[in-house]
């Protein structure tokens, strides 16, 4: 084994680890009266750094590491640069919405930094033992950032009630595993898919599944499993929600995709159904509950569990432009909420004054470039053409087409129709006249760091909408990594749904 | 060098004004200005079209077609024929004489303003000139963005909630629409629109015919909701009411015909032969209705929004009588009733700019003060009627005359609803200029009609009148693109008869 090379495949995530490990170094040595927003821009080094190391490796030979449980393949590379791109926006914007007299910002940033290693590794872990550890570094990360506001009364309770529930699923992730551990003897995740032909014990395999995929599906807050999004939201900070309601997910989502697609493709007549209904139910179930909210970030959370069932929506599709378009939207869907987040955070501020729709009214005019900046990302959360969120959906449900899922497409599409209601509620107060005393005259003026946010997002958001091409191109490369859509995608088109 | 790219200028010449628009300053007057020439810039080129148009020349014309996305197989494909060239000139036409109306009406938020407008012409622009389904529906979307913002900007009552309104009755049909590509592409391979039609034509068996209904339904709602037929048009009056006029203007009308004519039409002949008996039955009950409703308002522009809903509705019959006089008709109409709904909603502003109210009780007698308006407002309101020498004649007389044959009793109760057209616009026109000045008038002194008011103005009623006497010369382009239609329809209708007899 090649040690220099081996190093190379993980050389993001030993990036991440030594920021992180450095923040925590450095922090005790300043006076406590210092502002920690130097260690704020060290944390935005190191995820440059990694997402750098990212890019460099989509030149690498694919190949796996450490004994097999490593694999950088252009699917690893496409996750790792979405994610390091996510975790870079939303320090940034914790940067712009913090204050110097935050306490534990420190923590704050080498925490985003571990949780990021996380989920790289979750992404390129072809070992499912590796995924597990992967997941709980993530989310152990995310629990203690989703509490970060101590004094307020929601934070804790936002933290307690995901930390117990994200217990609960890993829990079930983790008996999934030995459940298929038991069935095929191997945990590696390309051996399973080999080993289940002649597995003695099939049903086992098959309970693996559907643990593995209650364990995910809480991850990727899909219905049933999305009852605790709205709390989590509301009661997290604004720049962590900015985070983890995309960077984990997207970890999520790639697990998902390896597991089903790399592991799990011969059961695809068990897992195809379950899938097709958590995609119905997490679209129509997130977009209904949005419609009656007052407070954005519940309104956001809602449509969060709405869009994780337009992503499952390709995973049904059975072929390699399913799993490239799961990706693609994946991408879509970070650059389109973290910039939504990059405004909530800065007109709500780390403690949230402003969340509710009626607080927004007047936005456009108070600055027009925030305003127009929030417009913009509902616009393409509603997925108008021209931005990424209409390519994205656009992708997703003709992929489902192709397989012959018309009602899949159906409701997807109708269900799109029903959100642009509530995003639109959200975009017309920006627009509309601000009431006499409003309270967003206290909005403060866009910093820096903000600035740079909102220009990756709305970049990005612009790029995937107009010239797609490009990422499309890697999203199939990716996708072409698994040999399994190619044998087994035609006869499976379930005709009747 | 021109010809080649002239449709991408005329397109996207108003989305690079609308990013310049988004520096300029807030300073007096610069931000009309700069609009006012990227209009005239974009009216300019597309004035190029009926310029340099090959007649007699079947398929399209100053194409281009490029790829856009290789995997799905999208095309940056554009051209023009007959049907969508004098389209895409109105509303370059139209473009210019928006500015012109919004020049004081618009006094804060203007950059917002002005931005969005031109956003909405590269997408009206956009709709004509799309060929590839794909980006055709782009445009479509898009045209509904900016004018949701500007009427939640600029609603007097209740903006907002009216472009929510406005916006959800035409995407939610969308959503649907899009499947319906979707499956088209499934099944075919392809966004494009010429290869789309020859896959259909030539490949039919290819397709279940109750699965090509459903398609052709979903396509046919998503227009209809635009144009609006009734019972669709819920959106149409609400919108009319809170749009500023320089959007009003071009909210409703030629996007939905257009793309009826085009792609239903174009692509589904058998199947829109089947939605005929309804739609032609809905656009009797849209004339009349909106007739019925026209007389019973008692604001001014209210009774605009219903004027149009049936005036729009004649458009829809003769679309759907499939003869050659009623496409021409529906055709022509639309561009007239393009021309007539601005005239009238300018006016109609422009009388608010004075008084601050569109109660026509408050009004009476105003043809002594304001003469020279009371002179544009009757011939707009000739126009509409359809009083022969103007527009409107033209293109009822095909209209009604096209679809006769067969549908006699509709058409004889559509002709009512050309006598209450005529009731409704003189009765305003008594009630306004005519009759005691109401004391409101009296104590309120305003000027007549000033010069940009003019410019805005008497293109319009200058075309109004041309195009009623010397219809040959847009009739030339438009009888080339109908033609086909109409051809197409009457073919496949005969070979399914024949099918059926066999």
């Amino acid at each position: 084994m090649n040690t220099s090379l081996s190093i190379l495949r993980i050389l993001p995530e030993v990036i991440l680890c030594v920021t992180g490990a450095l923040i925590m170094l450095v922090e005790p040595f300043l006076a406590p009266t210092t502002s920690r927003k130097s260690l704020g821009w060290l944390a935005v080094l190191g995820v440059l750094g990694a997402l750098v190391a990212s890019l460099y490796q989509y030149q690498l030979a694919p190949g796996t590491a450490y004994f097999g449980v490593f694999q950088t393949d252009p699917f690893s590379v496409f996750f790792y640069v979405l994610i390091c791109g996510i975790v870079l926006a939303s320090l940034l914007i914790a940067l712009d919405s913090t204050s110097d007299s935050t306490s534990g910002l420190g923590e704050y940033f080498a925490l985003a930094c571990f949780g990021a290693t996380g989920m790289l590794l979750m992404t390129s872990a072809v070992e499912l033992l590796l995924v597990f550890i992967g997941l709980e570094i993530s989310s152990i990360s995310t629990y203690i950032l989703a509490g970060f506001r101590r004094k307020s009364a929601k934070g804790p309770e936002a933290a307690i009630k995901y930390f117990l529930l994200g217990s609960f699923a890993t829990a079930f992730f983790l008996y999934g595993i030995a459940l298929i551990f038991g069935a095929t003897g191997t945990t590696a995740i390309y051996d399973i898919a080999a080993k289940l032909g002649s597995s003695q014990m099939p049903l086992l395999a098959v309970i693996g599944l559907g643990m593995i995929l209650i364990g995910l599906g809480f991850k990727v807050s899909a219905v049933p499993f999305q009852v605790w999004t709205p709390d989590v939201y509301e009661g997290a900070p604004s720049p962590v929600v900015a985070l983890m309601s995309t960077a984990p997910k997207a970890a999520a989502f790639a697990v998902l995709l390896r597991i089903l697609y790399g592991a799990l493709p011969t059961l695809h007549a068990h897992w195809v159904p379950i899938v097709w209904w958590l995609a119905v139910l997490s679209m129509t179930v997130g977009n209904l509950g949005a419609l009656r909210q007052k407070n954005v970030k519940r309104l956001l959370a809602y449509s969060s569990i709405a869009h994780a069932g337009y992503i499952l929506v390709a995973f049904t599709a059975l072929s390699a432009d399913g799993i490239a378009a799961a990706s693609f939207y994946t991408v879509s869907y970070a650059a389109m909420n973290v910039g939504v987040f990059a405004v909530v955070s800065h007109v709500g501020g780390f403690d949230d004054r402003l969340t509710l729709i009626e607080d927004y009214r007047g936005l456009a005019w108070r600055s027009p470039l925030l305003g127009g900046a929030m417009a913009f990302f509902l616009i393409s959360l509603i997925g108008i053409p021209f931005t990424g969120g209409f390519f994205g959906k656009f992708y997703v449900f003709s992929a489902a087409l192709h397989s012959g899922f018309i009602w899949l497409a159906v409701i997807g599409l109708a269900n799109s129709g029903i959100a642009a209601f509530y995003y639109l509620r959200v975009a017309t107060a920006i627009y509309s006249k601000a009431p006499e005393s409003s309270p967003i005259a206290s909005v403060p003026r866009a910093t820096v760091p903000l600035l740079f946010a909102l220009l990756i997002t709305v970049a990005a958001t612009l790029i995937l909408g107009i010239v797609p091409g490009k990422i499309l191109g890697v999203a199939k490369a990716g996708a072409a990594t698994y040999p399994s859509v190619n044998a087994s995608a035609p006869e499976t088109t379930a005709a009747g749904r | 060098m021109l010809t080649d790219s002239i449709l991408t200028l005329a397109t996207f010449v108003p989305t690079a004004g609308a990013i310049v628009v988004a520096l300029l300053p807030r300073k007096g007057k610069v931000l009309q200005w700069w609009t006012l020439i990227v209009s005239l810039i974009t009216f300019g080129l597309t004035l190029h079209l009926p310029a340099h148009f090959a007649y007699g020349q079947p398929g399209y014309q100053f194409e281009q077609n490029h790829v856009w996305v290789v995997s799905p197989a999208i095309r940056y494909h554009l051209g023009v024929d007959g049907l969508s060239m004098w389209l895409v000139v109105l509303t370059g036409f139209l473009s210019v004489i928006g500015v012109l109306a919004s020049w004081n009406v618009i006094e804060k938020r203007t950059k917002e303003f002005y931005f969005f407008f031109l956003l909405q012409q590269t997408a009206m622009i956009g709709v004509f000139v799309a060929l590839d389904m794909f980006l055709y529906y782009c445009f479509w979307e898009l045209s509904l963005v900016p004018m949701a913002i500007l009427i939640a900007i600029f609603g007097p009552e209740r903006g907002p909630k009216t472009a929510l309104k406005f916006f959800c009755y035409t995407f939610i049909p969308s959503a649907l629409f899009l499947v319906a590509i979707l499956w088209l592409y499934a099944k075919t391979g392809t966004f494009d629109y010429v290869e789309l039609q020859r896959a259909l034509t030539t490949n039919s068996a290819l397709f279940a015919p109750e699965a090509l209904w459903w398609v052709a339904l979903a396509f046919l709602v998503a227009f209809a909701v635009k144009v609006p037929v009734f019972p669709l048009h819920g959106w149409l009056s609400d919108t009319i009411y809170e749009a500023p006029s320089a959007m009003a203007m071009v909210v409703a009308g030629k996007l939905g015909l257009y793309s009826i004519l085009r792609f239903n039409l174009g692509l589904f002949p058998a199947q829109s032969r089947m939605f005929a008996p309804l739609m032609i039955a809905l656009a009797v009950i849209g004339i009349l209705y909106g007739a019925c409703v026209a007389l019973a308002q008692t604001n001014l522009r209210r009774l605009v929004s219903y004027a149009m809903l049936s005036a729009l509705s004649f458009c829809v019959l003769g679309i759907f009588s499939f003869s050659l006089a009623g496409l021409n008709g529906a055709l022509y109409q639309t561009l007239n009733e393009g021309l007539t709904g601005s005239s009238f909603l300018i006016l109609v502003g422009f009388l608010h700019e004075r008084y601050g109210t569109y109660e026509m009780s408050q009004y009476g007698g105003l043809a002594a003060r304001l003469p020279n308006m009371a002179t544009f407002y009757v011939i707009t309101a000739l126009a509409l009627i359809g009083l022969p020498i103007l527009n409107g004649f033209v293109g009822e007389f095909l209209i009604l005359s096209g679809s006769f044959a067969g549908h006699e009793r509709w058409v004889a109760a559509a002709t009512i609803g050309v006598i209450l057209g005529a009731a409704y616009m003189l009765w305003m026109i008594q009630r306004i200029f005519y009759g005691p000045q109401s004391s409101f008038v009296t104590n309120s002194p305003a000027p007549d009609l000033v010069g940009r008011e003019y410019v805005a103005l008497v293109p319009i009623a200058l075309l109004m009148l041309v195009m009623g006497v010397a219809s040959p010369y847009w009739m030339h382009a438009i009888n080339e693109g109908v033609s086909s239609l109409a051809n197409s329809s009457t073919q496949t209708v005969t070979s399914t008869a024949i099918a059926e007899k066999r």
